[in-house]
């Protein structure tokens, strides 16, 4: 009886794994097509019928998006405005989790509830006075006025304050025995034994900010101060549509974030679960 | 000598001080000029007359705020609750996969949660194209006909829905399988002991004990999708955007199109105080959740 009943379980069990892997084929196949499509000559993307792999492969769509459109000052844009934002992001959000987690002083309490307050906030409804400071600053089309609202990321806060939470008190007892102060303690024990999730925040950070759409969109009217995926987009070609190209130019604008997502895959996925309040 | 109390709170303030000027700053002040401008006939840029409630009462009979709220909620009915079953059904999946084979499946589900919304609109746009898409090729195979789907009326909310839920499923997925594997294996033997079948497993123990996953990858969803934007935008371009208004876009419209900034202000603020009332309600409905342990 049992027998019978566990083999009939592990043909059903077979079969939901056979699913959950077509499913995840079907699932990644967009994701083929557009790259696949992105190395094909326009006029056999073009065909009339479905060609799964193509029949000259060819780099052409790569090299004029590269030469032939202004990506290369998008991509120069995107990465100065994605490593400004983390810097700053992870540095003040790190020193603010600092402070909340081992110090005591007036207005903590009050600073905690602004934070988590803020999670409510939906940044799309502030986008016109976001506009009307940035442009009062005079930071219309300049890396620092894209980067000015995306500063704020209250759950690293967070997710820095309880992993500074778990350092043992020892550590800090014996630093502060040997008279060290606040900084010292801050970077010479607790940022060294919290490496690993201050790697993982940057990358994220990182990602987050690479893939903007609705600010670095506002922010910027010039071709040449738009963000990758702003600019591949928003300017086309005045001699119709090229399809492949478009698809060479999405791949080159995908390509840094599904990078680090593949490189630093556990990194990556362990602070999204961290930003959503779960612990991987 | 200052006191160690006194120490403390200077250096407390010099820690605390770059993020509580940004907080401020670019979070704070926006939201109370938001507010301000909202009683007047600003324009994007500039200041204008005290108008009352007049932004807000005109909304009441505004036919594209209208459309716009239709939309949003259509949306999030499309979205939220597919989106987490969805996810809760690729994750018991994904689940049952050991080692690096669930690592690699996880990763194609995963991956298109992080790319840009742009490359994911472009690949769609390619994959729905009227004229070469491969989907119209796969129509024809079935004998279907063609459809223009991201110009036509009533399939472009569903259409971006899917194309919403195919690009964050990811990210409730990862949530899921973590909540997964929170739950001890040895209560999964004990029912296998016991012959408890597959559903009654899934009922009587995952189910409850994935319970609290669950309703946060719903809320944060809910939260999400309100504030849709990005999609409806890029897939209405060169379309119908009047027809796909939803509330981001609204306010978009009438500030940055229509140099109209008092009048999008109200739309801003409404969809402001509508997420605010859902996120408080969610976190009392998470503290009711953790409280019945």
């Amino acid at each position: 009886m049992t027998t019978i009943h566990l083999q009939r379980a592990n043909f059903w069990g077979g079969v939901i794994t056979v699913l959950t892997i077509l499913l995840a084929l079907l699932w990644a196949f967009p994701l083929y097509w557009g790259v696949i499509s992105s190395l094909k000559p326009e006029d056999e993307v073009v065909r009339p019928y479905i060609e799964l792999w193509p029949e000259t492969l060819t780099f052409s769509h790569y090299t004029t998006a590269i030469y032939d459109t202004q990506i290369v000052t998008w991509y120069i844009n995107s990465i100065a405005v994605a490593v400004g934002v983390t810097v700053i992001t992870i540095a003040t959000s790190m020193l603010c989790g600092y402070a909340l987690s081992q110090l005591k002083f007036p207005g903590r309490k009050a600073l905690w509830w602004l934070i988590l307050a803020s999670f409510m906030v939906p940044t799309q409804a502030l986008i016109i006075n976001h506009f009307v400071l940035t442009s009062q600053l005079g930071l219309i089309n300049t890396w620092a006025g894209i980067m000015l609202p995306q500063l704020i990321h209250p759950v690293i806060i967070i997710v820095y304050k309880q992993f500074f939470d778990q350092v043992p008190k020892d550590f800090r007892e014996a630093a502060v025995m040997d008279n060290a102060g606040e900084f010292r303690i801050l970077f010479k024990v607790y940022l060294p034994m919290n490496w690993g999730v201050t790697t993982a925040l940057s990358i994220v950070t990182f990602i987050w900010t690479w893939n903007a759409f609705l600010w670095p969109f506002l922010s910027v009217t010039k071709t040449e101060m738009m963000t990758v995926p702003v600019g591949i987009t928003q300017v086309n070609d005045a001699f119709g549509v090229y399809y492949a190209r478009q698809l060479a130019a999405a791949v080159l604008a995908g390509l840094p974030v599904a990078v680090a997502y593949l490189l630093f895959q556990r990194k990556v996925t362990e602070a999204i679960t961290l930003s959503a309040g779960i612990k991987g | 000598m200052l006191t160690n109390r006194r120490k403390d709170a200077l250096v407390a303030a010099v820690l605390v001080a770059p993020f509580l000027a940004i907080y401020l700053l670019v979070f704070v002040w926006p939201t109370i000029q938001m507010f301000g401008i909202s009683f007047t006939d600003a324009p994007l840029i500039g200041s204008g007359e005290w108008v009352g409630l007049d932004n807000y009462t005109r909304l009441d009979t505004d036919p594209r705020f209208r459309t716009a709220a239709w939309n949003t909620a259509y949306f999030v009915l499309l979205t939220v609750l597919p989106g987490t079953i969805v996810a809760l059904l690729i994750a018991l999946g994904v689940s049952r996969l050991k080692g690096r084979l669930q690592a690699a499946i996880l990763a194609l589900f995963f991956l298109p949660y992080i790319l840009p919304v742009s490359v994911v609109y472009l690949i769609w746009d390619w994959v729905l194209n009227f004229q070469f898409g491969i989907l119209m090729h796969v129509l024809d195979l079935l004998g279907l006909d063609r459809i223009p789907i991201m110009k036509t009326r009533d399939w472009f909310m569903p259409a971006v829905g899917v194309v919403t839920i195919w690009w964050t499923a990811g990210f409730s997925i990862l949530l899921f399988l973590a909540g997964l594997r929170a739950i001890p294996p040895e209560i999964y033997e004990a029912a296998a002991l016991d012959n408890a079948g597959r559903w009654t497993t899934f009922r009587r123990i995952t189910w409850p004990l994935l319970w609290p996953v669950t309703s946060l990858v719903f809320t944060i969803q809910l939260i999400a999708q309100l504030k849709i934007f990005d999609q409806v935008y890029l897939f209405s371009q060169g379309g119908r955007p009047n027809d796909n208004m939803v509330l981001v876009y609204y306010v978009f419209q009438r500030a940055f199109q229509q140099d109209q900034g008092g009048r999008a202000a109200a739309v801003a603020v409404t969809l402001f105080v509508l997420v605010v009332v859902v996120s408080v309600l969610q976190f009392q409905l998470l503290r009711l959740a953790g409280g019945r342990k």
